[in-house]
């Protein structure tokens, strides 16, 4: 299947011994200068880069308070050296949380304290080299900047603030990553990650409406850019036909036909997702974000919500508001924007849905937390409602359900292997070894339970399970979208 | 005035000054840099008290390492602990007459130095044993747990095996601190003793002993989750609203 081989299932998970260097070869494809320049960044290497580089990174630090602490505060505990999946799974030492920060740190030392300074052997501070900066390139493209380490870290040191930081200064000085940047320019010339054009979404969402209508006799809308409907949805564009993300569209459509509210997507806004977080770039992540108070105002809409997907929900959830608000303009009964899992496990507690549990009896479910929602936002009033939100909505869905082990969901969840701008082909190996942790957690209930399926309510988990889970000698499509199980066991026309 | 004596009045006078003025510095730095997003680690509490709250636990119980490695967590908390116990202890040199807490932990302050000293044996002992916190650590690493094992057993030599004039020790303090200076005890552990008080208190604003000023800046622990209902807008990132 490929030339790497894919790590084996212990019985019980053990932290590797370190081997050094064994995933320096990963790096993902460099960007092309145009789509470099699209994003406002130099197309190649630029002469000058050691001290463009440098004063970078004193701008960030002057600008992301947490990045300055970070810098300084670690104790080098090493606490978090068991913590990331990308560790666990390529062994490794550079994936360490710890040494990867090291990889920068080692860099401000030299140029920005007293002690790398004058003392840059005792406190491991180097000079910024070309070696360095291909070190850079590889690892911190081998981080999926999900906050786990974080969670353990005495200070909260966060290595996906660090990570991004350092690709916002390699995209400064002329190497940024090609996946990335080449999506988020499709999103600014077309409106979505995939680059599908307006007639091509219309069309699809057509095909949808008939092909539910033959499913089920009942003709559920997929509205596009209708004026003064009350919801605008935006959800990432891999929901408009990749499986399984397509079923649970479907699933969004029929709870919206069953609650009566009337709703739209919007091509102008025809994507959830935001790459401008994972490389860090504020600007890009702002401009990105703007689409959808464009696409809100234009559309006259009252609220917004969002479709299923990890990191888009941090953008809505913890960044909208200060990027592209304040949404005065919106309904103020309802939090904006919304998740599709909380307005519909809203209205499941008001009894505004009929659902048969059974229609999924030929599933034994587990849930998959993304790291994204689990860590770095928050559904319903209450922390840790990003828990039990999704569980209810399975559970209220389904009649089996069993959750893998604690110290691997909830906060404490492993990344899918494919997050932070890393679910790219050039990069497979690391996608397979990073999903390890899951995987081992995933087979231990497998055995127990007899799962057969595993829901998640991110895009770019679905996609990297589809592709990953064969390799551990599971089948592509025990990968499930949450709203796939309530479209599953919706009754139409129940509540009129 | 002995020469030496001189020379520590000095040096302490200079290391104060460092470690004052250098941890004003960061502390100024720290809070004068935005945080322009939201960025609590969640599930995060959502209000201010809430937070209050969870810094308060970080603090005094070490929470999130509690979760991460119960080995760290056991040295380190047994090093803390004991340390804050200790320097608790050795305000009597500093306070005149000794405040009555001070005077209630004194035999306390006796075993925490032994706490202390085999949690930072333990903690040197891991940067040796366990591979990966071996690859992590510099040399300065090693050295930050010398110095302060070494801090701790000159002490407690002091306490156990050669006594030192304790009186006269706390005239010398006092008498720095009312610019009336008193002669020091030339005991050579007691000097070793202060000298490395004072090469800490130096090293301490240009060290990773800025975690302690650190933690309570960090955004991913000190943000209130409430990005919905509450706009957060960085002063640097509203200017580009006007753009
Ligand atoms: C706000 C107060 C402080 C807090 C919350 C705090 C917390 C921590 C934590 C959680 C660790 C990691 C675990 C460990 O290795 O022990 C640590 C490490 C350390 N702390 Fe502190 N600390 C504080 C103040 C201090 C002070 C005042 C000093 C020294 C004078 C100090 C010296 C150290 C050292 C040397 C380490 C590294 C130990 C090693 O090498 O493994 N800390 N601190
Ligand atoms: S953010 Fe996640 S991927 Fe990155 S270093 Fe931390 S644990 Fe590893
Ligand atoms: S847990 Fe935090 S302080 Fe400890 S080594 Fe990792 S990043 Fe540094």
């Amino acid at each position: 299947m490929a030339d790497f081989e894919t790590p084996e299932i212990k019985e019980y998970p053990v932290i590797p011994h370190l081997q050094e260097g064994v995933m320096a070869h990963s790096k993902p494809f460099v960007a092309k200068e145009e789509f470099q320049e699209q994003l406002g960044f130099p197309g190649e290497l630029v002469d000058n880069w050691e001290q463009v580089a440098l004063d970078k990174m004193q701008e960030l630090t002057g600008k992301y308070r947490g990045f300055q602490v970070f810098l300084d505060s670690c104790v080098k505990c090493g606490a978090c050296t068991d913590k990331c999946h990308y560790y666990l799974g390529t062994t490794d030492p550079k994936n360490m949380p710890v040494a990867r920060q090291d990889l920068l740190r080692k860099v401000y030392r030299r140029n920005f304290t007293f002690a790398g300074k004058y003392f840059p052997k005792l406190v491991g501070a180097v000079d910024l080299t070309k070696e360095v900066l291909d070190d850079w390139y590889s690892y911190f493209h081998q981080c999926s900047q999900c906050r786990r380490c974080s969670v353990y870290c005495p200070y909260g040191i966060d290595t996906a603030e660090i990570s991004m930081a350092a690709r916002e200064i390699m995209d400064c000085v002329g190497v940024g990553q090609k996946y990335c940047n080449e999506i988020i320019g499709k999103v600014y010339k077309i409106g979505n990650n995939l680059g599908l054009p307006e007639p091509a979404l219309v069309d699809t969402l057509e095909g949808l409406e008939e092909e539910v209508e033959e499913d089920t006799g009942v003709k559920v809308r997929f509205p596009v850019d209708e004026k003064g409907a009350d919801v605008l949805v935006v959800t990432p564009s891999a929901d408009f036909f990749a499986e399984p993300h397509v079923d649970g569209l479907i699933g969004y459509a029929k709870v919206f036909h069953e609650a009566g509210i009337s709703w739209t997507l919007s091509s102008h806004a025809s994507e959830a997702a935001n790459f401008g977080m994972f490389i860090g770039s504020y600007e890009n992540m702002r401009k990105v974000s703007m689409r959808i108070r464009e696409a809100a105002l234009d559309l006259g809409v009252k609220r917004i919500i969002m479709g299923e997907c990890g990191h888009a929900w941090r953008v809505a959830y913890s960044f909208l508001n200060t990027l592209a608000g304040p949404f005065d303009f919106l309904d103020p009964n309802y939090p904006v924007p919304q998740h599709i899992l909380e307005f519909t496990h809203d209205l499941i507690q008001r009894g505004a849905l009929t659902l048969d549990k059974s229609a999924n009896d030929d599933m034994i479910m587990t849930y998959h937390d993304s790291c994204n929602v689990a860590r770095a936002s928050r559904m319903g009033s209450r922390p840790g409602g990003q828990f039990t939100i999704p569980r209810d909505v399975i559970r209220a869905s389904c009649n089996h359900f069993f959750d893998m082990p604690q110290e691997t969901i909830h906060e404490a969840t492993y990344c899918c292997g494919g997050g932070g701008g890393l679910l790219t082909d050039d990069l497979m190996e690391l996608r397979v070894k990073g999903a390890l942790p899951r995987m081992e957690a995933l087979k231990q209930v497998v055995e127990e339970h007899g799962v057969t399926h595993m829901a998640a309510i991110c895009a770019i988990c679905k996609s990297q399970f589809s592709k990953v889970l064969p390799y551990y000698g599971f089948t592509m499509d025990s990968i499930v979208s949450v709203h796939q199980l309530v479209s599953n066991a919706i009754v139409l026309g129940n509540k009129q | 005035m002995p020469f030496l004596t001189i020379v520590y009045a000095l040096l302490f006078y200079v290391a104060t000054a460092l470690l004052v003025g250098g941890l004003a510095y960061k502390i100024r730095q720290y809070a004068k840099t935005p945080a322009p997003l939201k960025i609590p680690t969640t599930p995060a509490p959502v209000t201010r008290s809430g937070v209050a709250l969870r810094m308060f636990r970080e603090l005094a119980f070490f929470e999130s390492l509690f979760k991460s490695n119960k080995w760290i967590w056991l040295f380190g908390y047994l090093f803390h602990f004991g340390m804050f116990l200790v320097l608790a202890r050795h305000l009597r040199y500093f306070t005149d007459p000794v405040w009555t807490w001070v005077d209630l932990i004194q035999p306390f302050g006796m075993y925490a130095a032994f706490a202390m000293a085999a949690g930072l044996a333990g903690l040197w002992a891991r940067r040796f044993l366990v591979d990966r916190v071996r690859y992590i650590s510099a040399l300065s690493d090693h050295l930050m747990l010398a110095l302060l094992m070494a801090i701790a057993l000159t002490g407690m030599a002091m306490d156990y095996l050669t006594h030192t004039d304790i009186v006269a020790v706390k005239a010398f303090f006092l008498g720095l601190m009312y610019f009336n200076w008193q002669p020091l005890p030339q005991d050579p552990v007691l000097l070793l003793h202060l000298a490395l008080v004072a090469a800490l208190m130096i090293i301490f604003p240009i060290s990773k002993l800025l975690h302690a000023p650190g933690i309570f800046f960090s955004p991913t622990r000190n943000q209130v989750d409430n990005p919905r209902e509450q706009r957060h807008l960085a002063p640097w990132a509203a200017k580009l609203e006007n753009k």
